[in-house]
């Protein structure tokens, strides 16, 4: 197309300050879509010594802890992928959590006090084992075949790895607790280095 | 850009088109009036999101963002005293860029006004203003470039030459 004159620049013009309207008024919206049910999913993120965290809820509870590994897109495009599309960045909602995701990180929290939303967890032995590691209490550890017992299943403990490789609220159903035999961490989803790094925040592991 | 898709994050979709949405609505609404709109816009986005086009996400949105502004215009239109009989609601100037070409926008007929806010206040391509308009995209330029003679006529002769 040909250039343009003066006239379709002048209309072209961006005005000042539109960019940070539109911040503005898309934050507005985003928060009241979350109180408003109309988004499923509200997130945030959460800054802690090992990274940006990420946290989701519905209007149910925390629906999803996204760990400092998991770049935030990745995390959205998770849960859009797997629950729903309607996800809207909405940390007035997610204050509390946020609050005692922030208190954990920092070392003045042992217990998390907020409803969850188990449905990114599948039934059966899964949500059986993910219900055990949620009742551990800060500072303890337990092995994989301890944890497939208390769910009911003591010769189960590889399908407990893989019911605790799939929790989507780590930290607050705090699967990093649960270790291998000989007292190594063994793996975690954030990386072997975070689940080292959780378990000498509460003090359950020395170097 | 204009890569989202109704499986992306809504987040996504709010982002990319947030500020041409806004700018659209002010040149149509002016800015009181545009925050208003612009919630309205996006509500009905989130809650129609499934039928997102995917091939074009910025007409889409902006299809919206016009009906909400007809919307705003008629519910004006009904609040106000018929002093006189009123042929067309007047979108209020916009105050910020540029008003007095933006008032002359504001007393384009209303397709003509629409297209040049989706032409230039929201920066589409003619197919997409003509998407948006729900029209052909040969309207869509004759309307854009008529209310651009007339704009030319009627505001700061001097600034014809690029």
């Amino acid at each position: 197309m040909t250039g343009r004159d003066a006239l379709e620049r002048r209309l072209a013009g961006r005005p000042v300050g539109l960019d940070d309207a539109a911040a503005r008024a898309a934050r507005r919206f985003a928060e009241q879509a979350a109180a408003e049910g109309a988004a499923e999913v509200a997130y945030a993120t959460v800054e802690t010594p090992v990274g940006v965290a990420s946290v989701a809820a519905t209007p149910r509870g925390v629906l999803s802890v996204g760990l400092p590994s998991e770049a935030v897109d990745e995390f959205l495009g998770r849960l859009a992928i797997r629950f729903s599309p309607r996800i809207v960045e909405a940390p007035g909602t997610l204050d509390e959590a946020r609050r005692e995701l922030d208190e954990y990180f920092s070392g003045r929290r042992q217990e998390f006090d907020l409803p969850l939303d188990w449905r990114l967890v599948p039934g059966g032995f899964y949500r059986k084992v993910l219900n055990a590691t949620s009742r551990l209490p800060f500072g303890n550890t337990v092995t994989y075949a301890e944890i497939a017992a208390r769910a009911g299943n003591a010769r189960a403990h590889r399908a407990a790895g893989t019911a605790l490789g799939s929790n989507p609220l780590p930290i607050v159903v705090p699967c990093h607790r649960i270790i291998r035999s000989g007292g190594d961490p063994g793996n975690y989803g954030g990386g072997p280095e975070l689940k080292r790094w959780l378990l000498e925040l509460e003090g359950a592991f020395d170097t | 850009m204009d890569s989202v898709t109704p499986r992306d994050p809504f987040q996504r979709f709010l982002d990319e088109h947030r500020a041409p949405v806004l700018g659209f609505l002010r040149a149509m609404v002016g800015p009181v009036d545009a925050d208003d709109c612009f919630q309205e816009t996006f509500m009905a986005a989130l809650r129609n999101y499934e039928t997102l086009d995917g091939a074009n996400p910025r007409a889409w949105v902006m299809t919206i963002a016009r009906n909400k502004a007809i919307d705003h215009h008629r519910a004006r239109a009904r609040r106000a005293i018929p002093k006189e009989d009123l042929p067309e609601v007047r979108a209020p100037a916009e105050p910020e860029r540029d008003p007095e070409l933006w008032a002359a926008v504001a007393e384009l007929p209303d397709k003509q006004r629409t297209a040049v806010a989706l032409r230039f206040a929201a920066d589409l391509r003619y197919r997409e203003v003509a998407a948006a308009m729900e029209t052909s995209e040969e309207a869509a330029r004759r309307n854009v470039h008529e209310g651009l003679r007339k704009l030319r006529e009627r505001v700061a002769p001097e600034e014809r030459v690029a």
